[in-house]
């Protein structure tokens, strides 16, 4: 990857973050440690990657992406308001009665692809998805991504088995491995660990990145396009509240918005990363 | 009257989709390792590239016909009611229902007409589940004409469907020839003025078979086939019930939370008059041949023509 797309990705990652700290603080709920581990990964299919196109939301030919992990939508409304689907501004009413952003994704929601929310269910629909572009000789791709902590459900295995049957190869499962759930650290709650062996062990193909490294990143996805017989499995080292000091590797912050204070603060970071990379 | 015909409403749902997968192209089956059971094995053995085993998995089978419906295609999920229902409850309320995609869930082996099976696959609770997911339609034939018109009228509506079929194997009742299925509409099958026996699935051949014994008792039951539990036709029902002054429900089912519920309450909002309810009792099942269980837990053309004159005496 050139530095100037790095540096472009960098900056809108950065954008992205500062929409998840908007809209958890204007909720006041949400999930915004979750979503900052997502953010430089949505930031990079969705200005690097994927086939979409805001002005046509609903192009069957498009490419795909499930938030299997739905509780962190913050992030993904953030990066389709930067991508231009609706207005930054929806992101001062999330969760708000009345609103267009709902807590968790819903379908009707401009440029998101699919309801999910409840754990586990995101990647049989992504499945779904990739299995009909299969039928039909599309060459769309399907993105999930899905929490460490996520994995846990059995349901996510019934459909790595499914997908791996089935050699869905436009099927990319990222999984987020911040290490931590609600409750404390993955391997204290109910440990998923190994969790690149169980992946390969159900049949896909297994990649590993660092998901706050825009070149890594690259590195991982281009090499998930070259696999053609079966299902991709990325699982990204990633950082919980990366991007804000206070939240970071915190699992506090798994599910709590900031105040006015911890706003002001976060806000304040972001805004010198920005200005450091527009500099 | 001829020989009756007799056969189960699964047979007819495998036999529906393999009649209509020529016209409806985006037409799918997804089933869970029981496609020679829920007969989803007559479509496979002629659209093979159609048809996708998901292995015991209801869960994941739902989810995968949720994102199939995304793409455009038209899934049938296939499995016992006891599994697509129950099992995958959530999956269907949160990633079919919610989103309001356009999934038809194909359950088979409902109520306790799955026999020998005993209590843990006779799925009784299935329409109180199905009814509580908003926009959820819920179609419960009759008989095989009535199936196989069901699955057509499924395919035609545009949103999720719950459709149950039996295992057992019920007299055919309805005349292909002439036959029209309307979704949400209730069938007068017989007029009366004494009372109204609203049934559903195979309990409407009892409740015609009741008609007539009730009949040479003097009384004039009118019998009402609500094929289509959701949306429910309010509109009949409260005719019915302003026309009769008494209604008995009977349905294959718990008392709780199916036909007989959603009758009894668009009842008390239109025209309150007396709802006896017929259905299993808040109790499971247990083995044994189907046709003894229907009796045994009271489903039947004689307890549904008792019932009738009790509830009549306290009219």
């Amino acid at each position: 990857m050139d530095s100037a797309t790095k540096k472009n990705l960098q900056k809108i990652a950065c954008k992205v973050r500062m929409g998840v700290i908007e809209g958890t603080y204007n909720a006041k709920s949400g999930h915004p440690g979750g979503s900052l581990s997502i953010s430089d990964t949505l930031t990079y299919l969705y200005f690097n990657k994927m086939n979409v196109d805001p002005k046509n939301p609903d192009d069957p030919d498009r490419d795909r992406l499930v938030l299997s992990k739905g509780h962190t939508a913050p992030a993904l409304y953030s990066v389709l308001a930067q991508k231009g689907y609706f207005p930054e501004d929806e992101l001062k009413s999330l969760r708000h009665i009345g609103a267009l952003l709902q807590g968790h994704p819903c379908i009707h929601i401009p440029g998101v692809d699919m309801s999910s929310g409840s754990l586990g269910q995101g990647i049989s629909a992504a499945a779904g998805m990739a299995l009909a572009g299969k039928i039909d000789n599309k060459s769309y791709k399907v993105y999930t991504i899905l929490g460490d902590g996520e994995i846990e459900e059995g349901q996510v295995w019934e459909a790595a088995m499914f997908s791996a049957h089935y050699g869905l190869s436009n099927l990319v499962a990222i999984v987020d491995n911040n290490g931590l759930q609600i409750d404390g650290p993955i391997t204290e709650v109910c440990s998923p660990e190994p969790i690149t062996d169980k992946f390969a062990a159900f049949g896909w193909h297994v990649i590993t990145m660092d998901a706050h490294d825009f070149d890594s990143i690259d590195k991982a996805f281009e090499a998930a396009e070259k696999v053609t017989d079966k299902p991709v499995a990325i699982i990204q080292k990633s950082t919980k509240g990366k991007g804000v000091s206070f939240m970071e590797n915190q699992v506090g912050w798994h599910g709590t918005a900031p105040n006015k204070e911890q706003y002001d603060q976060a806000m304040s970071e972001l805004s010198a990363q920005l200005k450091e990379l527009e500099d | 009257m001829a020989d009756i015909i007799k056969k189960a409403t699964r047979e007819s749902y495998g036999e529906a989709l393999k009649e209509l997968a020529e016209e409806y192209k985006e037409l799918v089956v997804l089933d869970a390792d029981l496609a020679a059971a829920t007969k989803t094995g007559i479509f496979k053995k002629a659209y093979p590239d159609r048809f996708f085993d998901c292995g015991i998995a209801e869960a994941n089978m739902m989810g995968v016909a949720a994102g199939l419906a995304t793409t455009g295609k038209i899934p049938f999920a296939s499995t016992f009611a006891m599994f697509a229902a129950g099992r995958a409850f959530e999956i269907v309320r949160n990633s079919i229902g919610y989103p309001h995609l356009n999934v038809k869930i194909g359950a088979t082996h409902a109520g306790i007409s799955v026999g020998e099976d005993g209590a843990t696959h006779q799925c009784n609770e299935d329409i109180a589940l199905m009814r509580t997911i908003p926009g959820m339609t819920i179609i419960n034939p009759c008989d095989d004409v009535e199936a196989k018109a069901a699955v057509k009228a499924a395919l035609d509506f545009n949103g999720p469907v719950y459709m149950r079929f039996g295992r057992l194997a019920v007299p055919v009742i309805n005349d292909a020839a002439s036959y029209k299925f309307e979704l949400g509409k209730g069938v007068v099958m017989k007029d009366g003025k004494d009372v109204t026996i609203v049934a559903t699935g195979l309990m409407v051949n009892e409740a015609l078979e009741a008609a007539k014994a009730l009949e040479a008792d003097g009384i004039s039951a009118r019998v009402v086939n609500i094929h289509t539990i959701k949306p429910l036709d309010k509109e009949l029902i409260c005719k019915c019930a302003k026309e009769t002054g008494l209604i008995v429900t009977a349905e294959e089912h718990s008392i709780i939370g199916g036909l007989g519920s959603a009758v009894a309450e668009a009842v008390t909002e239109c025209c309150p008059v007396p709802v006896v309810k017929i259905g299993v009792n808040d109790e499971f099942g247990h083995s044994g041949p189907a046709v003894e269980l229907l009796k045994e837990f009271g489903l039947s053309a004689d307890n549904i023509a008792k019932t009738v004159k009790e509830a009549i005496k306290n009219k």
